[in-house]
């Protein structure tokens, strides 16, 4: 089946009951048992609830992977993924880690035991080198957030295959849309559904897919265990913007591209990151595990003055956090998603106090863009 | 604060929006929330670290409980989840030795690997409590009352004041009777917990979670852990529990009215062996509900004289629904051995009493005499 018709027609999207077209949302707890001895296919809605199951089924199938996981949120899917390890297991994690990746690592699992080691993946020798033989996962993101680095996903399967190592990625920027991990032999992916996969700005949703049947159960236990589940209102939203999400990944990425180029010719910004741009770091590992750049972006003005500047003079951008709707979002990492990081370190990772990352929304190109100029006229004055 | 609990939760999340005045409170079906600004903020950035709708249920749950804090969450178990995470790796934490199979599992599937000790200690035994809160190590206890599904009662304001003494953190789960009937914080724990998918949205519709905590140290930390696991409520699903929360003291109420007539009414059943209802003059512990309660709540289990009827009486009920979950309006009946407690051994289960003629009803608010005709006929 062609892919965009798989974000369509997953098998479990029709209600075989009343042959409705879309699942129905199971705004139920409990399921009635007509007989003790042969249960029926759900009992309680924390273990299993048909609409997040509808849900469950897609993104296992549009991953390529053997179960599908919806959670309360990506970093309910991320924590419940962790919860896989144990007392004095290591795990070596990609050093451009979401801001909330990190803080569970180290502000929760540490307590539990879990050690981190934060490592330049996109420098497969310096990922080899953080290995102990406590290591027991590598945990990447690429494209990374907001600088857009890209890690070579077939070199770490192979380092973490020589060291029998779980591998875990964070697809959340590219979405299987363009980019199925697992297919390069990753273990686990999990997404911040929240963005492209909802892509509505209006829910927040996490999902974690895996490659083999053995770590499906043992999540799929987790799962019902520790509850961090989906609600069926919110699975059935995920659910409808997955429909959508070929779509509009391929149009927020156009105009991204576009927004890109035009952002690197304008005399009033620095330097620009995005993956389809030319001279990329690493733009030819991306192109060779990826069928797309995304619609995330990010952009050098001279400072702090000038950001605050920009982010109150644009009148279609919306100056917020997050990322991945229909709308586009301009956000301001040094004081938002990496405000928690010292300064020091957070400018030797080359998160300025001037860098701005522009998540591209539905909005035509030429508004987005003729909002920019504005901006940026007004900015640089 | 309102003079009384029914007024308050009448009236959850009314006028809470100002520009419309709707009197039911918006659900924020949002993610992100623009800012005027940088360094202006509304108060919300993002949804996961706090929702309007959710925020809402949240202060109405802190304030019916006389917490310093609500919080809101997936389920249940995502709830106790969050409260456990006060602990490290090398404690030990002392535990109801019945509770819901779900906080069993939890302890021994999740938190022991992790390195988190329980000691399952039968908590209606204060003798029992006192010594185990002497074994070294121990940082907190967790206590279930009445028990799920053999209703037995911990006194909880003797076990938090023993507990507090020696700095150990007291944790109810109070999803059987409620702020409406037991306030925990008030008889001194520290921590409330609860499934509000239970009585307190009360309709068999959600899935959720809540804590309540005492003290604004540990509502910074379990706030941290909320953002931080991300195990939130969503929004819908939180509107719907404070759509619950406006009659919950009517249907707890019209439920303990219905579950006392039945419990009355299976003490005199010839194929019952044991009744075990919090509100039978003979059910131990219930002077201590007596003193911290105000009432037994809608929950009942009992043995049949023979495990064979079993599958006739699950069967053959009509009115009563054979399911998982209590505490909705629907009366539910379960089959605890094979249900609820299927991940309780089943050594421990014939210990503790959860036989294979043990039987839990939920109560709901049809006619009583439904209910109890409905029974007659299965049994």
């Amino acid at each position: 089946m062609n892919y965009s018709t798989k974000l369509i027609h997953s098998g479990k999207d029709r209600d075989p009951y009343t042959g409705a077209s879309s699942i129905p949302i199971y705004q139920t707890s409990t399921f009635a048992q007509p007989d003790p001895e042969h249960p029926g296919p759900y009992d309680y809605a924390r273990s299993g609830n048909p609409t997040r199951e509808a849900l469950e089924h897609s993104m296992a199938l549009l991953e390529g992977g053997t179960h599908g996981f919806a959670f309360s949120s990506g970093m309910a899917a991320t924590s419940s993924v962790l919860l896989l390890f144990k007392p004095g297991d290591h795990l070596v994690v990609g050093q451009d880690i979401y801001g909330g990746t990190y803080r569970v690592l180290t502000g929760l699992f540490k307590q539990w035991k879990l050690s981190v080691t934060f490592a330049d993946s996109t420098d497969p020798e310096s990922i080899r080198k953080a290995i102990t033989p406590a290591t027991r996962a590598l945990f990447v993101e690429t494209p990374t957030n907001p600088l857009l680095h890209i890690t070579d996903l077939r070199a770490m399967v192979k380092i973490a295959r020589e060291h029998t190592l779980l591998t875990i990625i964070d697809n959340t920027f590219m979405t299987p849309y363009l980019q199925r991990p697992l297919e390069l032999g990753f273990d686990i992916v999990v997404h911040s559904a929240t963005k492209f996969l909802g892509g509505h700005s209006d829910l927040i949703a996490g999902v974690a897919v895996t490659r083999e049947e053995t770590a499906g159960h043992h999540l799929r236990a987790i799962q019902n265990a520790f509850g961090a589940i989906l609600g069926p209102q919110d699975s059935w939203l995920v659910q409808r913007g997955i429909k959508t999400l070929g779509i509009r990944m391929e149009a927020q990425q156009k105009t991204a591209g576009t927004l890109a180029t035009w952002l690197s010719e304008h005399p009033s910004v620095g330097a620009v990151h995005y993956p389809g741009l030319k001279n990329h770091p690493g733009r030819a590992i991306h192109e060779s595990q990826s069928s797309g750049s995304g619609a995330v972006l990010s952009f050098e003005l001279g400072g702090k003055p000038e950001v605050l500047r920009l982010l109150k003079q644009t009148q279609l951008t919306l100056p917020a956090v997050s990322l991945g709707g229909v709308e586009s979002i301009l956000s301001y990492p040094a004081m938002m998603s990496h405000a928690a990081m010292p300064r020091p370190e957070r400018l030797a990772r080359g998160i300025t106090d001037g860098l701005v990352r522009l998540s591209v929304g539905l909005e035509a190109a030429d508004d987005l863009i003729a909002d920019l100029d504005s901006a940026l006229k007004v900015t640089s004055e | 604060m309102k003079s009384n609990l029914s007024t308050l939760l009448a009236q959850a999340g009314n006028r809470k929006d100002p520009k419309t005045g709707a009197i039911s409170v918006p659900i924020y079906q949002t993610a992100s929330f623009g800012h005027s600004g940088l360094g202006h903020s509304t108060g919300f950035d993002y949804s996961r670290t706090s929702n309007p709708t959710r925020l809402v249920l949240e202060e109405v749950l802190a304030e019916a409980d006389g917490g310093v804090k609500g919080f809101a969450f997936a389920s249940g178990l995502a709830a106790i989840d969050a409260v456990l995470h006060l602990f490290h790796s090398g404690d030990r934490i002392i535990v109801t030795e019945d509770p819901y199979g779900g906080t069993f599992r939890l302890f021994e599937q999740v938190f022991r690997p992790l390195g988190l000790d329980a000691i399952y200690v039968d908590t209606s035994n204060l003798q029992a409590v006192q010594e185990a809160l002497r074994s070294p190590g121990i940082k907190g206890i967790f206590i279930e009352t009445p028990t799920n599904p053999l209703l037995k009662i911990a006194d909880i304001r003797a076990i938090a004041s023993w507990a507090r003494a020696q700095n150990i953190l007291t944790i109810v789960d109070n999803t059987f009777l409620t702020p409406v009937f037991q306030k925990p914080l008030e008889l001194g724990a520290d921590i409330a917990v609860y499934s509000a998918t239970k009585f307190l949205s009360g309709h068999n519709d959600v899935v959720a979670g809540a804590v309540v905590v005492r003290t604004v140290e540990l509502a910074e930390r379990i706030g941290f852990y909320q953002n931080a696991i991300g195990s939130i409520l969503g929004p819908q699903d939180s509107w719907l529990v404070i759509r619950g929360l406006k009659t919950l003291p009517l249907r707890l109420q019209k439920q303990q009215d219905n579950a006392l007539q039945i419990a009355t009414w299976l003490c005199s059943h010839p194929h019952v062996k044991r009744v075990r209802y919090p509100g039978l003059p003979h059910h131990p512990g219930r002077e201590i509900l007596e003193r911290e309660s105000l009432g037994f709540g809608s929950m009942i289990s009992f043995e049949i004289d023979a495990a064979s009827r079993i599958a006739n009486i699950l069967s053959g009920v009509k009115v009563f629904l054979f399911a998982e979950s209590l505490g909705g309006v629907e009366s539910l009946i379960t089959y605890p051995a094979v249900q609820t407690h299927a991940d309780v051994d089943p050594a421990t289960r014939d210990r503790l009493g959860i036989n294979d003629r043990l039987l839990r009803l939920s109560v709901g608010i049809e006619d009583v005499n439904d209910l109890i005709h409905d029974l007659e006929k299965a049994l």
